[in-house]
C-alpha cells in the first residue's frame, strides 16, 4: 500500500447489492494522488465493479431515480451530491428505496 | 375398476368437504362459547364492583378517563413521559391507515390497542391465502372477505372503545382529499409507488403528517414526511419516480413476515408520537433495517427542498394529478400480463399438451428457489439471468444443434418467458422457440387446478 492510497468503504442495501455481485460491503482502494468526487467514483464503479444491468444504477451520469446515496450516514444532498470530495475512510452507502408492504 | 376408483375419489371428496364444514362449525361454536364466557365474567366483575360501592360515597373525577380506559391503558398511564395527558390526546386523535397488508395490520393493531380514538382503514383488496404469513389480522376464516372488513373484525376484539371507519376502495386523485382530511395522522402502508406519490401530495396539500413504511425481502425502511418546518416530503427526496423495471413488489421479490411486523409496529409508534407530541420522531431521518444481518441504521436526511414541486414556497402542484401517468405504473402490486413478442411465437397450454408427446425441450426460466416449489414434468431450470447472459448456449449445445427440436419456454405468469424467447429468437432465428402463454398460472387455471400456485 503506497502513501497515496485512498481507502474507502462502499456499502449496498435493500437490493442495490444485487447489481454489484451481491456483496453488501467492500473496501476499495482508489488512487489518492487524484481528487475523487462522487461523480468520478460513479464512473469508476461502472467500469470496475458494476456487474449487472447498469441502467438500474446509473442514469445521466448520476444514480438513477430511487437510489439514495449516503456518506457516513448523511444524505449526500447535504454534502454537495456529485461534487462531494471523498475523504479517506468515508463510508458510502447506496440504497434502493422500497415500495412494498 | 374405473367406476370403483371414481366412487372412491367421490367419497374422498365428500368426506373432506364434510370435515371442512364440521371444522368451521366447531370454530363457530367455540367462538360463541368464548363470547358467552366473556360476557359472564364481565357481569361477575360488575356485580362485585356494585356490591362494594353500596354505601354510595361519590369520589370526584380528576380527568376524562373512564374506569375501563384507566384499567385498559394503565401500563401506558404509569409510563414516565406518557401518562394521562398523552393518553387523552391519543383518545382524541384519528389515524388513517392506507393499505391493510403486512404493514397496515400491525400498525392498526397497536394503534387500536393503545387507545386511538378513531381509525380509518383503506384497502380495495380481498384476503387471500398468500397474505396470511404477514398480514396478521386476517385469518383462515376471512379469506375472500374485503381486507378492511376482515381487519375490523379482529380489531374490534382488541378494543371496543375505538371507532373504526372503513374505506373499501382504491385511493385515487378523485377521493383522496375527501378521505384524508377527516384524519389527523396518515400512515402509508401501501405496496406501490403510485399511491406513495398520491399520498404524499395529498398530505402536503392538506398539511397532514405522513408516517411512511416499506418492506421487501429482508429489508425495511421508515420515516415521517411533512412534519415540522424543515422536514422533507417524499418528493423532496424523490422528485423523479423510479423507472418501472427497477421496482420489485412483494409478490415477485418475496418478503419476510416479521420484517413487515417490525416496520408496521414502528409506524404505530411514530404515529402515536406525532399525535401526542411525545418524544422525537423520524421526521428528517430515515431508518434502514437490514433484517438479514440484524443492522438498524439511522440516516440524516436533507431538509425541505426549495425546488420541491409540492411542498416548496411556490409549488407547481396545487391539486392532485394523474399519478399512474406520472409514474408510468399501475397503482396495485398485481402484475399486468405483458405482450412483448408476436402471437406466432406464443402457444397456449392446450397447444403444449398436444405437442408434449413429441421430442421437445421445456425450459423453465424462474429463479431456482421457485423451481423448487413446483414444476412441470420434464422441464429443466434455466433462470432468466442465464438465458440473458447466454450461458444456456453451451449447456444445451446438443439440443440447439438440431434446428427442428421445438423449444418451449415458461415461467410463473408468462412475462419473463417472453423476455427469454425474445432473446433466444435473436440468437437462433431459425429455431422454433415458443413462449407458454400465462405460464404455470395458466396451467393451474386451465389444466390442473391441483397444481399449486403462489
Ligand atoms: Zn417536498
Amino acid at each position: 500500500m503506497s502513501k497515496s492510497d485512498l481507502n474507502i468503504f462502499l456499502e449496498f442495501s435493500a437490493g442495490a447489492e444485487l447489481l454489484f455481485g451481491n456483496i453488501k460491503r467492500r473496501q476499495v482502494t482508489l488512487n489518492g494522488d487524484e481528487k475523487w468526487t462522487i461523480r468520478k467514483l460513479l464512473k469508476w464503479m461502472h467500469a470496475n465493479i458494476l456487474t449487472e444491468r447498469p441502467e438500474l444504477f446509473i442514469q445521466d451520469d448520476s444514480v438513477r431515480p430511487g437510489i439514495l446515496v449516503l456518506v457516513n450516514d448523511t444524505d449526500w444532498e447535504l454534502l454537495g451530491e456529485l461534487e462531494y470530495e471523498i475523504q479517506p475512510n468515508d463510508n458510502i452507502l447506496f440504497i434502493s428505496t422500497l415500495h412494498g408492504g | 375398476m374405473a367406476a370403483d376408483s371414481e366412487d372412491v375419489s367421490k367419497e374422498l371428496a365428500n368426506i373432506s368437504e364434510e370435515i371442512r364444514s364440521l371444522r368451521l362449525k366447531l370454530a363457530d361454536k367455540t367462538r360463541q362459547l368464548e363470547d358467552l364466557q366473556a360476557a359472564q365474567r364481565a357481569d361477575e366483575a360488575d356485580n362485585v364492583a356494585n356490591e362494594r360501592s353500596a354505601n354510595s360515597i361519590f369520589t370526584p373525577r380528576i380527568n376524562d378517563l373512564t374506569n375501563d380506559e384507566i384499567e385498559r391503558y394503565s401500563r401506558q398511564l404509569i409510563l414516565p413521559g406518557f401518562g394521562v395527558t398523552a393518553q387523552t390526546k391519543l383518545i382524541n386523535s384519528s389515524f388513517l391507515i392506507v393499505g391493510m397488508g403486512g404493514l397496515g395490520c400491525p400498525a392498526a393493531q397497536y394503534l387500536i390497542a393503545a387507545g386511538s380514538g378513531r381509525l380509518g382503514l383503506v384497502d380495495y383488496d380481498t384476503v387471500d391465502r398468500t397474505n396470511l404469513h404477514r398480514q396478521t389480522l386476517h385469518t383462515e376464516r376471512t379469506i375472500g372477505l374485503p381486507k378492511v372488513e376482515s381487519a375490523k373484525r379482529a380489531l374490534e376484539q382488541l378494543n371496543p372503545n375505538c371507532r373504526i371507519d372503513l374505506h373499501k376502495l382504491m385511493l385515487d386523485s378523485r377521493v383522496a382529499l375527501d378521505i384524508i382530511k377527516q384524519y389527523d395522522v396518515i400512515l402509508d402502508c401501501t405496496d406501490n409507488v403510485v399511491t406513495r406519490y398520491l399520498l404524499n401530495d395529498a398530505c402536503v396539500l392538506l398539511n397532514k403528517p405522513l408516517v411512511s413504511g416499506s418492506a421487501l425481502q429482508f429489508d425495511g425502511q421508515l420515516t415521517v414526511y411533512h412534519y415540522g418546518d424543515t422536514c422533507p416530503c417524499y418528493r423532496c427526496l424523490f422528485p423523479v419516480p423510479p423507472p418501472p423495471h427497477a421496482v420489485t413488489n412483494c409478490g415477485d421479490g418475496g418478503v419476510m413476515g416479521a420484517i413487515t411486523g417490525v416496520i408496521g409496529s414502528m409506524q404505530a409508534l411514530e404515529a402515536i408520537k406525532v399525535a401526542t407530541g411525545v418524544g422525537e420522531t423520524f421526521a428528517g431521518k430515515l431508518l434502514i433495517f437490514d433484517g438479514m444481518n440484524g443492522i438498524f441504521r439511522n440516516i440524516k436526511l436533507r431538509g425541505r427542498s426549495r425546488d420541491c414541486k409540492v411542498c416548496s414556497e411556490n409549488p407547481m402542484i396545487t391539486q392532485l394529478i394523474d399519478y399512474e401517468q406520472f409514474c408510468s405504473m399501475h397503482a396495485s402490486d398485481d402484475d399486468q400480463p405483458l405482450q412483448l413478442i408476436p402471437s406466432e411465437e406464443r402457444i397456449d397450454v392446450f397447444q403444449y399438451i398436444d405437442m408434449r408427446s413429441q421430442p421437445h425441450l421445456l425450459i423453465d426460466v424462474r429463479p431456482q428457489n421457485e423451481f423448487e416449489i413446483c414444476r412441470l414434468p420434464s422441464s429443466v431450470n434455466v433462470p432468466l439471468k442465464e438465458i440473458l447472459d447466454n450461458k444456456f448456449i453451451e449447456r444445451f449445445a446438443n439440443e440447439l444443434a438440431d434446428e427442428k427440436l421445438p423449444i418451449v419456454v415458461l415461467c410463473r405468469r408468462g412475462n419473463d418467458s417472453q423476455i427469454a424467447v425474445q432473446h433466444m429468437c435473436n440468437k437462433f432465428p431459425s429455431h422454433a422457440i415458443r413462449d407458454l402463454i400465462g405460464g404455470l398460472y395458466a396451467w393451474h387455471y386451465k389444466v390442473d387446478k391441483d397444481f399449486p400456485i403462489y
